[in-house]
């Protein structure tokens, strides 16, 4: 099968269930994500957003077969992505992890922890070349020569952050999953690894999957944006569509339950404020999985789930009612 | 006016006079000077900082040093063995038996005055004749060994079973840990009784090899170490890794296609090697408290090898008049235990991630 | 001028670590008025959790105010004793922490910690103390009061948690309510609600609220007023509008074009640098080596707290600056 609708990824399905324990007989199945579809191009940033739970970040690992998918397909370039070929495409497909501090190995150097990828897959001929191409990464991610001989554990979450996305870039990869790369940072670093992830992008034209839960983020970074509500994508579209005229009714109560830092506009908006809690992964409502909190449920959102339905230039919306 | 006085500032006397050189825009190097980074530290160095803050661990350091210098120097500087009788002038002494502390039997006595030179008994003789200091210090050999044997046998059967088990998880995990619980349940005395029975009766020793030595006491003793005390690190070390396998940096080794012998070997050991290195600390003594008990109640080395249990054990007898040929073998075991656990308190405080900020 | 509930007199807090002094608050001052709900705002590292813990005295153990006065209606509460202290805990301050797990005790129901706090502070017994509980939890808008009474913590979920945590804090009717980061471990759809619900329970039982948190949005949408910290100094404090739409520090200044906008996608203007570091502070300004108009004095000298044309106060040489330059063109006129 050749590469021929253009996708660099592409996701057909995909599902991830957990067994939990729940007795000592009992197994329940934790449907972290359960049917996503989507795709990527070439160059491309796709913003993940939704709440803890949510399973945005499982669709992160899964993509990268760190949990075995339960179902559905991974296409890479036109390829299905298995376990038997994995190995090959961790040099195409690279993630950068949420915790800057829990991420990087305590006891390594800054120098090997960059250049464990180049290890692992054996990307030199001589330590010279090892060396030259840690140092180019080094400096790529904006991170001082002399830096290369301290500990992890020696810098601020900042810097950590940018050992993290040298570490993911030292195989060149066409591909990037970034699993909330900002949220543990402050919001004056915060900036500065946003600009960089963009830099990079530009200079390298590499894809993202950029996972977040802060949404004028993800709206400031993506091109598209999916949003996730219980294993499901609920919306996807253009980014500056979905953020300004949303169509599900999640993302609209979403979007309307972010903080602005505004004074005059916070204070004069009309918050859409959902009642009640997120349900168990474990124990789905029937039908649409949002209709528990949805201010527009019918009878038929819980007899039946609604599937994304484009509704004019890509935006997909699944709702029955909106 | 009014308004003029508002925009003075509030704190510092601040006049109309101010010096605009110091109003011009800073260099970047100038202010990349305040940012300094705090000196590099390893791992290593931090926790031997902190435990070289420590009275009690660098104290118990000296003692364990002493002792075995102690132990290295003084057979090669005193001219008796632990298990000959003394001769003077090349003749069996009989009479040296029971002397206290740097006193002289009345062979010794006469050579002496005749122009010979006797070293000091420096803790006297037992009732057989032999210096008993080298008995102590022959004693002390044997039971820092069997605890340094012992505690090396449980740290490699201990990590091995224990990095398997937990890293593999699982049905795995649940086999090898329900093994665990079953040796746990075993009464470790008993163990050790019924192997050396059996052993005495089954295997025969080179004579003159140190296992002949030690006798076959030792030798079930060590098996059974070997057999039923690394549960404790195997249980440890699982706990560890598993905590150790949530870290992101596990995942993200992971996620660049790293096998799992390398996972375990880069990321995983090293840093569970601090709790290793606490637990084996505090395992030497608890090897050596095992051993004198054994010994002290007649099942630890084989005669006249001495062990400080059974030094203790045979000081029983003249408990009335010899007082401190008890004193000498318990205050050794007291110093090598009490060194050893405070050191392993102190590496413990001063490695120990968790209880480190 | 209305008076004061709490004033702050150039506070100092330190850590003694193995590793030297940590100044983690330096020369802090600053009212509440009560009614009012105060933000204050940082980074990590900032002091303003410091701050807010040298309030209700909690430090820990290696913590310990160095200077400063803190004055509730007048009375310094640093030479409160045990029991005064115990009294001002709970029942005129209390506070609530980010994480609504760890603040609740696993062991004990909802119930039976919600009265504890109420039989402790107050003279009602057993069965009156049920009730007030029940009536708080009914205020915070917890569903089946009765029902959760009897429910252990592990069985709610983090909005319920920080509603059970905020009636406690409430049930005993304090002056002040401190809020540490009350929503930073919450999702956005349950931020909101605790927000709404935190705004609503301030204008029925109208007491002070101190807001501690790193979220500008958070702070916009809630406070009156704004101090904002760094490196353990108040770097400006005045109202929300003076501090969003008038910021006087550089810091606030690069703090606010560091966030993304609504309406553009334009590139980001972040704050260069790292973070200070605690152990290592420069002798002037915190903030000077990460801040683009840093000036030599700012090196040299700490700058003064200095009032703003619009009445707002901030510690910048800029301002300084800018005063020299217009009084200058104001001399040429005279």
């Amino acid at each position: 099968m050749s590469n021929d609708n253009g996708y660099l990824v592409e996701v057909k399905d995909l599902k991830e269930h957990f067994p939990v324990r729940t007795g000592f007989f009992e197994k329940t199945m934790l449907k972290a994500v359960d049917g996503v579809s989507f795709q990527i191009k070439p160059g491309e940033t796709l913003g993940l957003v939704g709440e803890s739970g949510c399973g945005k970040t499982t669709v992160g690992r899964t993509l990268l077969h760190l949990y075995k998918p339960t179902g559905g397909q991974i296409l890479f370039e036109g390829e299905e992505v298995t376990e038997n070929n994995i190995n090959e495409y961790r040099k195409k497909m690279q993630m950068v992890f949420q915790d800057p501090y829990s991420s990087l190995n305590p006891r390594m150097i800054v120098e090997d922890i960059i250049g464990e990828p180049l290890d692992v897959h054996k990307l030199y001929s001589s330590k010279g070349e090892r060396r030259e191409k840690i140092l180019g990464l080094m400096e790529t991610v904006g991170l001082n020569a002399e830096h290369a001989t301290r500990y992890a554990h020696e810098f601020s979450g900042g810097q950590r952050q940018r050992i993290g996305i040298a570490r993911a870039l030292a195989v060149n990869p066409k591909f990037i999953v970034c699993d909330e790369p900002v949220s543990a940072l402050d919001v004056s670093i915060q900036a500065q690894v946003i600009n960089m992830f963009e830099d990079l992008q530009k200079k390298l034209g590499m894809a993202y999957l950029f996972i977040a839960h802060d949404l004028l983020i993800v709206k400031h970074i993506s091109d598209r944006i999916a949003v996730m509500y219980l294993g499901r994508i609920v919306e996807i579209g253009d980014a500056d569509e979905v953020y300004h005229s949303p169509k599900h009714p999640y993302t609209v109560s979403l979007l309307s339950a972010v903080p602005i830092p505004d004074p005059k506009t916070a204070k004069e908006r009309q918050r859409i404020i959902l009642s009640g809690d997120v349900p168990s992964p474990m124990n789905l409502p029937s039908g649409c999985a949002f209709r528990t909190r949805c201010p527009y449920a019918t009878e038929k959102c819980a007899a039946e789930c609604p599937s994304l339905t484009d509704r004019g230039d890509g935006h997909m919306v699944a709702c029955w009612n909106k | 006016m009014s308004v003029e006085e508002n925009k003075m500032p509030k704190r510092s006397p601040f006049s109309a006079q101010i010096d605009l050189a110091k109003f011009e825009l800073a260099t970047e190097e100038e202010k990349r000077q305040q940012d300094v980074m705090s000196e590099s530290t390893t791992f290593l160095k931090d926790g031997m900082r902190r435990l070289r803050k420590n009275p009690l661990a660098m104290g118990s350091i000296v003692v364990l040093v002493l002792i075995l210098l102690l132990i290295i120097i003084a057979p090669r500087v005193v001219p008796y063995t632990y298990s000959g009788i003394i001769t003077v002038d090349g003749v069996r002494d009989k009479s040296a038996k029971n002397l206290a502390p740097f006193t002289y039997s009345k062979l010794e006595q006469k050579y002496i005055d005749e122009g010979g030179e006797v070293f000091p008994h420096i803790l006297g003789t037992d009732e057989m004749c032999r210096d008993y200091f080298m008995r102590v210090i022959y004693g002390t050999r044997v039971s820092l060994f069997v605890g340094l044997f012992a505690s090396v046998l449980v740290l490699i059967i201990g990590v091995l079973y224990g990095s398997i088990s937990g890293y593999a998880g699982g049905r795995v995990d649940m086999f090898m840990m329900r093994v665990v619980d079953i040796i746990y349940s075993l009464p470790d005395l008993l163990m050790v009784i019924l192997l050396s029975v059996v052993l005495s009766q089954v295997i025969t020793f080179q004579p003159g090899s140190l296992m002949a030595k030690l006798g076959s006491n030792m030798v079930s003793l060590f098996i059974v170490f070997g057999l039923l005390y690394w549960v404790g690190m195997a249980r440890l070390v699982r706990g560890q890794i598993l905590s150790i396998k949530e870290n992101e940096y596990v995942l993200a080794a992971q996620s660049i296609g790293a096998k799992s012998g390398r996972i375990i070997k880069r990321h995983i050991l090293p840093n569970c090697i601090s709790v290793i290195i606490i637990s084996t600390a505090l395992q030497i003594p608890s090897a050596i408290f095992t051993e004198s008990f054994l010994s002290f109640v007649g099942l630890g080395v084989q005669a006249p090898m001495p062990s400080l249990g059974s030094l203790a054990n045979s000081a029983r007898d003249g408990l009335q008049s010899y007082p401190y040929k008890l004193v000498f073998p318990a205050v050794m075991i007291c110093l090598i235990v009490l060194a050893f656990n405070l050191l392993g308190d102190g590496l413990r405080d001063a490695f120990d991630p968790k209880l480190k900020d | 001028m209305s008076e004061n509930i709490l004033e702050v007199k150039d506070l100092c807090t330190s850590f003694f670590t193995d590793s030297g002094e940590v100044k983690a608050v330096n020369g802090v001052s600053f009212n509440l008025s009560p009614g009012k709900i105060l933000g204050i705002v940082g980074e990590s590292g900032s002091g303003k959790s410091v701050t807010a813990y040298s309030i209700m005295q909690i430090l820990a153990d290696t913590g310990k105010v160095v200077s400063g006065e803190i004055l509730y209606r007048g009375e310094n509460i640093l030479n409160y004793d045990k029991r005064q202290l115990k009294d001002f805990r709970g029942k005129k301050c209390s506070i609530i922490f980010q994480d609504p797990m760890t603040s609740l005790n696993p062991v004990y129901t909802v119930g039976n910690q919600l009265m504890e706090g109420i039989m402790l502070h107050t003279d009602r017994n057993k069965e009156q103390a049920r009730e007030r509980a029940k009536e708080m939890l009914e205020l915070v808008g917890v569903n089946e009061p009765a029902r959760r009474l009897k429910q252990y913590p592990f069985e709610l979920s983090g909005g319920m948690r920080q509603r059970v945590m905020i009636a406690m804090a409430l049930a005993c009717e304090p002056d002040i309510l401190i809020a540490d980061e009350p929503t930073t471990a919450l999702d956005v759809t349950i931020q909101a609600q605790i927000l709404e619900l935190m705004k609503e329970l301030q204008k029925k039982l109208g007491m002070a609220i101190i807001m501690v948190t790193h979220d500008l949005g958070v702070i916009a949408d809630m406070c009156d007023e704004i101090i904002v910290m760094y490196g353990g100094r108040v770097c400006e404090r005045g109202t929300a509008e003076d501090i969003f739409y008038r910021p006087g520090h550089e810091y606030t200044k690069g703090l606010l074009r560091s966030i993304p906008q609504e309406d553009t996608n334009d590139r980001l203007v972040p704050i260069a640098g790292t973070p200070i570091n605690l152990l290592n502070m420069p002798k002037g300004c915190a903030f000077c080596s990460r801040c683009d108009a840093a000036m030599k004095i700012c090196l040299e000298e700490k700058p003064p707290e200095m009032q703003m044309p619009d009445g707002h106060y901030a510690s910048c040489w800029m301002n300084v600056k800018k005063q020299y330059e217009e009084n200058e063109g104001g001399a040429g006129n005279e």
